[in-house]
């Protein structure tokens, strides 16, 4: 079992790399085809158990369909997000009532909460600061509640609905 | 009748992309503390950066894919960067502003807040 994972593991993260390196390149020449190998293998086999693209990713039509959905959400966010904070920096009375408040996901898949974190990140005024299990303590320009449910109900659950879907 | 159309848009989604990230800067320097300012500087340098490089790939359509790299890149790693500068800040004890509500973080890890 074990080494079955870290074999998938090892492929993941070898073809995450070799994709990049070739779509960067934009060539199959004999050279670049080399080198990209020969880096991605090195590179996956140093960082066995990192992280990749696939990594997690559940391989259910569904999965993939949320995928899209969720890029699309979390464009509407990044904009909005933009928006507020313009819309704050702008303020001259800068009204801010800044906090850090906890909160808990559900999700389960190191992938899944990753992406969340950094999701969260990027969107309307909250930052993740720390992360420990299935808590993160998110630091908000306007706190809203200091309640955990209900800060988990604002901040992650509109993520979690895609990413619970994609990574579990 | 395309390229002039195409390198309207560019210019459009440059100015855009500019205008966000001059309010970023402005947020840097109005914001009370670290983790505000952060935030200002993440979110807006996020969507400057992709409204540039959109912007870049009307003007020259021939880097469109290269660039949706680079845009990919942004996209996961600066969050990161902001993450870990933010939990670096804290674990420090940094200052934190006076308007600030809670810390639930501090609480929990048995800091004084």
């Amino acid at each position: 079992m074990h080494q079955v994972q870290r074999v998938s593991s090892f492929f993941q993260l070898f073809l995450t790399l070799a994709i990049f390196w070739f779509w960067l390149n934009g060539s199959l020449a004999i050279d670049v085809v080399v080198v990209g190998l020969i880096a991605s293998f090195v590179i996956a086999a140093l960082f066995n158990g990192g992280l990749s693209a696939f990594s997690d990713l559940q391989p259910t039509p569904k999965a993939i369909g949320y995928s899209l959905l969720y890029v699309v959400f979390f464009f509407k966010e990044l904009v909005k997000s933009n928006f507020g904070l313009a819309r704050i920096v702008l303020t001259p009375g800068l009204p801010l009532s800044p906090g850090i408040v906890k909160v808990r996901t559900k999700l389960k898949s190191r992938m899944g909460r990753m992406l969340l974190a950094n999701s969260i990140t990027l969107t309307p005024g909250t930052l993740t600061v720390e992360m420990t299990g299935e808590w993160l303590y998110i630091h908000c320009v306007t706190v809203s509640s200091t309640d955990t449910d209900i800060a988990t109900a604002n901040i992650v659950s509109g993520f979690e609905h895609y990413l619970e879907v994609m990574y579990g | 009748m395309t390229d002039t159309a195409l390198s309207i848009v560019g210019g459009l989604l440059f100015v855009a992309g500019a205008a966000f990230l001059l309010l970023g800067g402005l947020g840097l320097v109005r914001m009370p503390d670290l983790f505000n300012r952060i935030q200002a500087g993440t979110k807006t340098t996020t969507l400057g950066t992709l409204l540039t490089l959109a912007g870049a790939a009307c003007l020259q359509p021939d880097w469109s894919l290269k660039l949706l790299l680079i845009g990919l890149f942004v996209l996961l790693t600066n969050p990161i960067s902001s993450q870990v500068l933010a939990r670096a800040a804290h674990r420090m004890g940094l200052e934190k502003s006076q308007l600030t509500m809670v810390d639930h973080l501090a609480e929990d890890t048995g800091e004084r807040s």
